[in-house]
């Protein structure tokens, strides 16, 4: 699939032979074999915790609700590789891809969702509610929009500090429908604020889907009113993620205001686990996943373009899964957080 | 006919205004449309204009005088060929009554069906405003001993109080600044953040487009960034647009985070009924707020308190919502001239010693209590009013010592019955004074209906001096 102006994502090369399909295309942007590695170590991780935290899930060690983010992982890899240090970065609540790619310890993650003293907000946030300040990661947020908001206040302080960061503002296109964000968008491009807006178009807002949802369903476009520039961008594809961002973060890092860029990509798992996933084909997800998928990309063009031996990547296949069951460990035997915690961090002292 | 020209009403809590040009003179001939004179109150300058027609017969009131009364003849119109000499004697009767503008009627008297009037006759000569007189603070003085004893105290109005506590926070600590509607080139819809701009730029006095929801969610992101913002409100009653971020966002998040993200933020703005403004515009959210851990809710009475409690409010890392009243701005109070007066948040204060019933309140309920304790001083029964100040965390213990010297107690506020303030204060008297209460716990609240516009419906709806009265001695067990 391209990136362009679609709303689905087109067909993709399919029928092309393998080497064909990797043969850069005249305007396709191009990863160098270490950009290419890491994206596929970075990738590899969201898809393996997240595997990993269903099954715990399934387990009855992670409670509540938990939002998986397979099938997304090259939209927020993507974007960090295009940002830098002290970038914020600010999500909804399908977030624990956004806290790994931020560099938050996977350990940290898996312990919160199963509500563990060494949990990163020492089991009394969750899933949709973990932050890191030291990561610049400010959650995690379970009022669909409310991040958007939040995150034009990110570029507010970055704005007002002069300090040349920006503010990365995920919502998925369900949120993007919610008032806030539209009273965000005004105010961002009113004064100019440093905040790349990324819309992850999964396609599907819990079970409805777009088109039962959205009257413009092209999301690049929902800025327009307000003189904010967007792209769609085919967000299975990390390096077309990279690139639009590289753009975007520029733009908004050079005084020009907000950028909109809506990634086109595609949730493989449910809503959350305990969606049965009636609202689409178990074909369209297949399809997704044996035709487009981000990792499986990257992992083709290590063998296939940059000649990295076989050997090479299940190495990083067989690290990737021991990071993962450490974690999935730590969180398992971590003890729950002492019945005192109860009572701690509801204000902050005075004068502290 | 002539026709008289009034002093009009700029706002619904007008009550007087300077008579600052005229811009017409005697004999000049009037057009429907035509600007009379300018008219000023300390929130804003003002045009009139005419609405008949004719020849301006005689100015009643001198240009440059202050403190005017909303309904006062100002001029008379003569119609056109009328005698304009007899018509310039013929004018300037005194006005109708007209229903009080005002529906916070705190005077003593209640009851009769006749509205009060507003309008002054042209007996009562236009006040000069009083020179600021220099009080010192006294020992014995409750009110006072928060201060060093024989510190100068200046007199000045809520709405002062509040602009000079943002200014010298805002000179302070370069991460202040504030944001809402109409903050910075109107000089704030109730003029609390007048001069800011000029002092501080755009940068730090921010004007907002009329998006409660949006910017409420922008402040909370700045304050999680680190920034200390001050969000205004124009009034409470639109942060209902706004509430999730409050509550969800800001309330939430140091517990969500485990302590890492302090959201350091001040929503402020006033709160409650102003004067016949109706349901929409008249919701006391004290009791809302001050459901939500997380919070810190404070609603001052005596500038005083407004000035060192938004001092200490702004410097405060958690989120604090700070309740002020239409009404209470113009009002003013002694407030102590010191370099850095703050006030501790959690503290309430006792205001009037008294050994027969406490009487807690907050906020422009307190011209209620005192005014109830007044009166009751004169029938023998001494109340001990203790303003409340901060609504959470609420200080208990200062309720707690006064009961126990009462046995008795009386809650006052415009909010609802159900769920209220008081409602919270004689649930904790039933636990913590059981045995040292001799009568019930009584509440003085706003009536459990929408507030209505009509004058009449509106003094019902809002508690009153009365009351307060009669519940007081009902749990003295005197009638």
């Amino acid at each position: 699939m391209e990136a362009g102006k679609t709303t689905e994502p087109a067909a993709g090369p399919s029928s092309a032979s393998a080497a064909e399909a990797h043969k850069p295309a005249p305007n396709m942007p191009q990863f160098t074999r270490e950009q290419d590695l890491h994206a596929y170590h970075e990738m590899l991780l969201i898809r393996r915790f997240e595997e990993k935290a269903g099954q715990l899930y399934g387990m009855g060690l992670i409670g509540g609700f938990c939002h998986l983010y397979i099938g997304q992982e090259a939209v927020v890899v993507g974007m960090q590789m295009a940002s830098e240090d002290g970038d914020q970065v600010i999500t909804g609540y399908r977030d624990h891809g956004h806290m790994l790619a931020t560099g938050m310890e996977p350990k940290g993650v898996m312990a919160e969702l199963t509500g563990r003293r060494g949990g990163y907000s020492r089991g009394k946030g969750g899933s949709m509610h973990m932050f890191s300040r030291e990561k610049q990661f400010f959650g995690g947020h379970g009022i669909v929009g409310a991040q958007v908001s939040l995150g034009t206040g990110l570029g507010f302080a970055d704005h007002y500090r002069g300090n040349g960061k920006v503010s990365l503002t995920y919502m998925g296109d369900g949120a993007a429908n919610q008032g806030q964000v539209y009273e965000s968008f005004n105010m961002a491009a009113l004064w100019k604020l440093p905040v790349v807006y990324v819309i992850e178009n999964n396609r599907y807002a819990m079970g409805t889907s777009v088109a039962r949802a959205s009257a413009q369903t092209d999301f690049s476009k929902r800025g327009l009113s307000f003189g904010i520039p967007g792209e769609s961008v085919d967000g299975m594809d990390v390096r077309t993620v990279h690139e639009a961002a590289s753009r975007a973060i520029e733009h908004a890092r050079s005084g020009k205001g907000p950028f909109i860029l809506e990634m086109q990509t595609y949730r493989y798992r449910g809503h959350s686990m305990s969606d049965p996933a009636k609202y689409r084909t178990k074909d369209e997800v297949s399809k997704m996943r044996d035709e487009h998928d981000p990792i499986e990309m990257v992992r083709k063009r290590l063998l296939e373009l940059h000649g990295v031996p076989e050997a090479n990547i299940k190495a990083t296949d067989a690290k990737v899964r021991e990071t993962v069951n450490a974690a999935a460990e730590f969180a398992t035997n971590d003890p729950e957080p002492d019945p005192s915690e109860l009572w701690t961090d509801i204000l902050l002292e005075v004068g502290a | 006919m002539a026709t008289d020209i009034l002093m009009p009403a700029l706002s619904p809590t007008m009550e007087e205004g300077k008579l600052s040009k005229w811009l017409k003179k005697v004999g000049d001939p009037i057009k429907s449309g035509d600007v009379l004179a300018e008219i000023e109150t300390d929130k804003a300058t003002m045009e009139v204009e005419a609405v008949d027609e004719g020849v301006l017969a005689k100015i009643l009131v001198d240009e440059g005088t202050e403190g005017v009364a909303v309904n006062t003849p100002i001029a008379i119109i003569a119609d056109e060929g009328e005698d304009v000499e007899s018509a310039a004697s013929s004018g300037g009767k005194p006005p109708a009554e007209a229903p009080k503008a005002n529906g916070h009627d705190t005077s003593v008297e209640q009851g009769g069906d006749k509205p009060a009037t507003i309008a002054k006759t042209e007996d009562d000569a236009p006040r000069a405003p009083a020179a600021p007189a220099k009080i010192t603070a006294k020992a014995n003085d409750p009110v006072m001993e928060e201060f060093p004893t024989g510190t100068e105290m200046v007199t000045m109005t809520v709405r002062e109080a509040l602009r000079d506590a943002m200014a010298e926070e805002m000179r302070r600590d370069g991460d202040v600044f504030v944001m809402g509607e109409e903050v910075a080139e109107y000089q704030g819809a109730y003029k609390i953040t007048q001069g800011l701009l000029q002092e501080f730029g755009a940068k730090r006095v921010v004007d907002t487009p009329i998006t409660e929801h949006g910017f409420a969610g922008i402040g909370v992101g700045a304050a999680l960034a680190g920034l200390k913002p001050i969000v205004e409100f124009m009034t409470f009653n639109f942060a209902m647009q706004a509430i999730d971020q409050i509550i969800n966002s800001a309330a939430k998040t140091l517990y969500m985070s485990g302590g890492q993200l302090g959201c350091p933020i001040v929503f402020r703005g006033p709160n409650g009924a102003a004067a016949r403004v109706a349901a929409q515009h008249s919701h006391d959210y004290a009791a809302w707020y001050s459901n939500v851990p997380g919070l810190k809710v404070i609603a001052p009475y005596t500038a005083a308190d407004a000035k060192g409690l938004l001092k200490a409010a702004i410097r405060d890392p958690n989120p604090v919502i700070f309740l002020e009243n239409e009404i209470l701005y113009g009002q003013s109070f002694p407030v102590p001239k010191l370099d850095d007066f703050q006030l501790p948040i959690g503290k309430a204060r006792v205001h009037r010693q008294g050994s027969d019933v406490t009487i807690v309140s907050f906020s422009i309920g307190m011209t209620y209590a005192l005014k109830a304790a007044q009166a009751l001083a004169e029938q023998g029964i001494e109340a001990e009013v203790i303003d409340l100040r901060t609504i959470r965390p609420m200080d208990t213990d200062t309720v707690l010592e006064s009961v126990k010297k009462t046995g008795r107690c009386v809650t006052v506020e415009e909010g609802f019955p159900q769920s209220g303030v008081g409602a919270e204060i004689s649930a904790r008297l039933m636990v913590d004074a059981f045995d040292y209460l001799d009568a019930p716990v009584l509440r003085v609240t706003g009536k459990d209906v929408p507030m209505p516009y009509a004058a009449n419906l509106e003094k019902l709806a809002l508690p009153n001096v009365a009351e307060v009265i009669e519940a007081a001695k009902a749990v003295c067990y005197k009638s």
